[in-house]
């Protein structure tokens, strides 16, 4: 595996008993770089997620994530990788920072780290002056913030993020967005997935299109506008997948 | 890796102690109700109280126990914090296991407490060997039982309900409060397949006096139920993330 490619999966496949809901799929994630996996709800993307995080084992096909098997490594890999899932789920009962130093205890950070870590964090993502109060006193765009905080306790190599701005106000997506521009410079490679197209189009450097389980293209979102001549990824994605707008328009809404 | 998984177990045990445990409703549920429940027997039928301590501490490790594993483990895995636990470098093992863990340390410090009271206000002498070769596997089985009727089931009403009949057909049967020997024979027999038998008889032997052999043997018994609780806990709460 070349050394610039964190991620590698090769016919990456998952079936729920009649249902193939991945069909071999292929695609490589570069270091540092912003991956997208784009796609209607039910393409696949949290499964996709859910197999390359170890909570999912894959029905056929290899994954390789910084070197490491999926399938008889998953404990190293959970060392290097952040994940924020769909739904934020950090604990209501603990406040801002307990929540931080308990999963730096759970990744084996040092204990004289804990504490400076947690703290630097919630200053990074502007919490600090909350850092004591109850994360279920939080607004939904603060948990999300915290919850991706909380990936990044144990300083991963690779953040998976599973729709970050699902449900967010506009004001909370785009502090989210920058936010994530900002984990860019910092050299962490980030695995995003979504159905904002926008939102893509501003974060991503690559992108793969997934439509029933399976990928359509991987290219640039530039390269993509350019070979489909249209003006935006959105345009882009709906001539590739043959979507109608409508349909897209349901789903940003859900 | 076993350190991962160890250092998992301390800390998500400790977690669950402060969020849930040392709450009113675990401790009402794990010290309040068993007193309550003995000392209604024993006004029901006033004798020497001293034979309803043995029970009374079973009771307490039992209920105890199991005050907070449907909120740990049913309410974690509704709201997703537990597939956050999974996230970590750690075994769906080591979760499982920080989870009873909670129980274990939780029970332990409510039935030293009745134990110590119960001694000092009776002025009991039990063997100090004997009580601990029974509470300690006791806690762990009652725990892991309590873990796996929570994993097979997914909401915290369902867990509460399943959890309740085993432990009251267990106070009514292991001779918590009615002894075994006056029992029909097919109830007699029954109550030998019920953990809280070895309990409740291992610690009657603690405080009357009894042979060590019956005391390692009911404390392997134990070990052996630990097992068979904990094994298909793990294995169930695998498969819902397969």
């Amino acid at each position: 595996m070349n050394k610039d490619i964190v991620i590698q999966t090769s016919d990456l496949t998952k079936r729920y008993a009649e249902t193939l809901a991945i069909d071999h799929i292929s695609f490589e994630v570069k270091e540092g770089e912003v991956f997208g996996f784009l796609g209607p709800n039910g393409a696949g993307k949290t499964t996709t997620i859910r197999m390359l995080t170890g909570f999912s084992k894959p029905t056929d096909g290899k994954a390789f994530i910084l070197g490491f098997d999926i399938n008889s490594q998953i404990v190293q890999i959970k060392k290097h990788i952040g994940v924020v899932p769909e739904i934020s789920n950090l604990y209501d009962e603990l406040s801002a920072i307990d929540n931080l130093i308990f999963m730096s205890q759970l990744y084996g950070v040092p204990s004289f780290e804990r504490k400076k870590r947690a703290q630097d964090l919630l200053k990074t993502f502007r919490l600090y002056e909350r850092k004591d109060s109850l994360y279920r006193t939080f607004s939904r765009g603060m948990k999300r913030t915290l919850t991706i905080a909380a990936a990044l306790i144990h300083n991963p190599k690779i953040l998976f993020l599973d729709e970050p701005t699902v449900g967010l106000d506009v004001v909370a997506a785009r502090s989210l967005r920058n936010l994530i521009s900002n984990l860019r410079q910092q050299g962490i490679t980030i695995f995003l997935t979504t159905h904002y197209l926008e939102e893509a189009d501003l974060l991503c450097d690559r992108v793969a299109i997934l439509v029933k389980g399976k990928i359509l293209v991987i290219d640039t979102p530039s390269s993509l506008k350019v070979k489909t001549d249209t003006k935006s990824l959105e345009e882009a994605f709906m001539k590739i997948t043959g979507l109608k707008p409508e349909i897209l328009a349901i789903e940003k809404g859900k | 890796m076993w350190r991962d998984n160890l250092r998992g177990i301390f800390y998500i045990a400790l977690k669950d102690i402060k969020t849930y445990y040392l709450k009113p409703p675990a401790i009402s549920w794990g010290i309040v109700f068993p007193i309550t429940w003995i000392l209604a027997f024993y006004l029901r039928n006033p004798g020497d109280f001293k034979e309803l301590v043995p029970g009374l501490i079973a009771m307490t490790i039992l209920f105890s126990t199991t005050a907070a594993e449907a909120v740990v483990i049913n309410f974690e895995l509704r709201l997703g914090s537990l597939e956050r636990l999974l996230l970590a470098p750690i075994s769906i093992a080591a979760v499982l296991l920080g989870k009873v863990l909670g129980g274990v340390v939780f029970g332990f410090l409510m039935s030293i407490i009745v134990t110590i009271v119960s001694v000092i206000v009776l002025n009991l002498q039990p063997n100090i060997v004997y009580l601990i070769l029974i509470i300690l596997p006791s806690l762990f089985v009652f725990s892991s039982l309590g873990a796996l009727l929570c994993v097979i089931v997914k909401e915290v009403f369902e867990a509460q309900t399943l959890l309740n009949f085993p432990r009251f057909l267990m106070v009514f049967l292991s001779g918590v409060v009615y002894p075994i020997s006056k029992m029909p024979k097919v109830l007699q027999y029954f109550s030998y397949v019920l953990p809280l038998t070895y309990t409740v008889e291992g610690l009657r032997f603690s405080f009357s006096g009894g042979s060590c052999k019956i005391i390692f043997l009911y404390t392997l018994i134990l070990i052996i139920f630990f097992f068979l609780f904990i094994l298909p806990a793990v294995a169930s709460l695998g498969k819902k993330f397969r």
